[in-house]
């Protein structure tokens, strides 16, 4: 019985180890890609290692670093227009009497439930027409209107937990409606707020296929690098740019529990 | 102002936005593609579409079904450890490990990929290296294989969280009474737990499944050649020829692919269910 047992035990365990190779093992190999300077057949392991890449990525002059600005540039448009639409929506989502509540919430939803590129190459098309194919503003509304639906949502669940009786004593002790929202409705709904925002960042940060149609060739985003960097056969490059990717999402996904209460996780599209 | 009209008067700039980068596309691809090249209603282009692209058709549905399968899999064995799991080391490693790619974006899991499943990866020198595999064996599996394991690897942490969310919140009772009772660990997830949460586990693919038919970096990094997505079709048609009513006529096959998907996805989201950002 014991020897079954511990069978069992080695049987899960050595599971379990092949999991984290399949887990493990495609990161590994970008991490070392990213310090290999010379890696060729039939070295199992780069032949040299070195910072040389991270020094010609990281070069201030480099299309890394110029392509982490706009990246970054991008992404913090891309909250701040998101947040400008999905604070107000959210609001009436939770808040206000609302003819067809349920409808607006899936209209809200319908750009992530279609597949994206045929989307896209008909945006593109339109923003060629106008004449803003390829700026700054025409991949920051494409991204917007990309997380928008995670920020209308997780903001309407937001706004949905702040407990209702604190705004009645607001407004029993004589604040106006504007007022109580200010210091009492937003104030409460800010953690899912920022929440919401720093999803919407990360998606903006990471988003290829809209870029791909309306950004190029101007606008140059790290995904962007990252894909000419992999096609082009620069391994180092593209490796780099990826780790650089992987950073914030996985600081995200470390912190994203203590940001996203519980109780507004499971308001998220009531 | 009454409290509609202000409620109105909020949501419409949002609206306005989902309106013209979405509706309107939309409509355009749809109209484009019944368009004929001499105006008035036509199927030329899903016919063009059809002898040019019927292969990466069905490569693309089996492609995305094969991956939903694989992923549901292997959720379920994560969120069934998760759950039911008794020795707590194994428990705990898995809850350290499985999330890991849960917010690596596509393209740097392509990345990843690319350099892991090629001839020379590290996949298979480590095989070597371990004595598993002569050199001679190794195989590149970048191509469909390759874009199988970047979505499975890619989406599963995904549908785990939420599985092993679901499973955390059902009744404990009536699996430790299947546990009374002599059954197995296996056997109370498949009878007992499984059944309970299937709508969960539903929604996750439903969600993986449109995301996966959505993807182009993937299939563009980890198998460029022949067959390949419709995705990339699209992308090639519009690059190469600015042949608008063709892609849109692809486009509108995957909007169909994901039609039915979608249904059961806006019930399910409707229904006031949880759905993790």
């Amino acid at each position: 019985m014991r020897l079954a047992t511990s069978l069992r035990t080695a049987l899960a365990a050595s599971l379990l180890a092949a999991f984290a190779f399949v887990l493990i093992g495609p990161l590994a190999n970008l991490a070392l890609w990213s310090v290999a300077e010379r890696w060729y057949t039939p070295y199992k392991l780069p032949v040299t290692y070195g910072t040389r890449y991270w020094e010609q990525v990281f070069r201030p002059t480099g299309d890394a670093m110029a392509s982490l600005g706009t990246s970054v540039w991008i992404a913090v448009l891309t909250v701040v227009v998101a947040l400008a639409l999905s604070i107000p929506a959210g609001y009436a989502l939770a808040r206000l009497k609302l003819p067809a509540r349920a409808l607006f919430m899936v209209l809200f939803l319908l750009p992530q439930a279609f597949p994206s590129v045929a989307i896209y190459i008909n945006v593109a098309r339109v923003f060629y027409q106008l004449g803003i194919n390829g700026t700054v503003f025409a991949v920051v509304l494409v991204h917007a209107a990309h997380g928008l639906v995670y920020s209308v949502w997780i903001a309407a669940a937001a706004f949905g937990a702040v407990d209702k009786e604190l705004e009645l004593a607001a407004r029993n002790i004589g604040a106006s409606p504007l007022k109580t929202f200010f210091s009492v409705t937003l104030p409460l709904a800010a953690p899912g707020i920022i929440a919401s925002g720093i999803f919407v960042f990360l998606e903006s940060l990471d988003e290829f296929t809209g870029t791909f149609f309306v950004g190029v060739p101007q606008v140059m985003t790290l995904p962007l690098l990252l894909y000419n960097a992999a096609m082009g056969g620069n391994y180092q490059v593209a490796s780099i740019t990826a780790l650089i990717l992987l950073v914030p999402s996985v600081l995200f996904m470390l912190f994203i529990e203590r940001f996203l209460r519980a109780d507004v996780l499971a308001k998220v599209g009531a | 102002m009454s409290q509609r009209q202000l409620a109105l008067l909020l949501i419409a700039p949002g609206l306005a936005l989902v309106a013209a980068l979405f509706l309107y596309p939309l409509s355009f691809s749809l109209i484009s593609a019944f368009t004929g090249p001499q105006g008035g209603v036509s199927l030329d282009s899903f016919r063009k579409a059809w002898e040019l692209y019927s292969r990466d058709m069905l490569f693309t549905v089996v492609i995305v079904l094969a991956s939903c399968l694989f992923t549901g899999l292997a959720a379920i064995i994560i969120a069934g450890t998760l759950t039911l799991g008794e020795n707590r080391w194994i428990v705990g490693t898995l809850k350290a490990l499985y999330r890991w790619p849960l917010f690596i974006p596509f393209i740097v899991a392509a990345q990843c990929m690319r350099t892991f499943l090629a001839k020379n990866g590290l996949m298979n020198n480590s095989f070597v290296a371990m004595g598993l595999m002569e050199p001679l064996q190794a195989v590149s599996f970048l191509d469909w294989r390759g874009i199988i394991a970047t979505f499975v690897w890619k989406q599963t942490p995904f549908v785990a969280l939420l599985l092993a969310g679901a499973l955390a919140a059902i009744d404990r009772a009536t699996l430790e009474a299947g546990r009374n009772l002599g059954a197995s660990r296996l056997r109370v997830l498949v009878e007992l737990a499984l059944p309970q949460v299937m709508p969960q586990l539903l929604v996750a693919l439903v969600l993986s499944f449109v995301t996966m038919l959505s993807v182009l970096s993937v299939p563009m990094m980890v198998a460029g050649s022949q067959p390949t997505m419709l995705t990339v079709d699209m992308a090639f048609r519009i690059n190469a020829y600015g042949d608008y009513a063709t892609a849109n006529a692809l486009g509108v096959i995957t909007y169909l692919l994901s039609a039915g998907a979608a249904i059961i996805y806006l019930k399910r989201g409707m229904a006031g269910k949880e759905v993790a950002p």
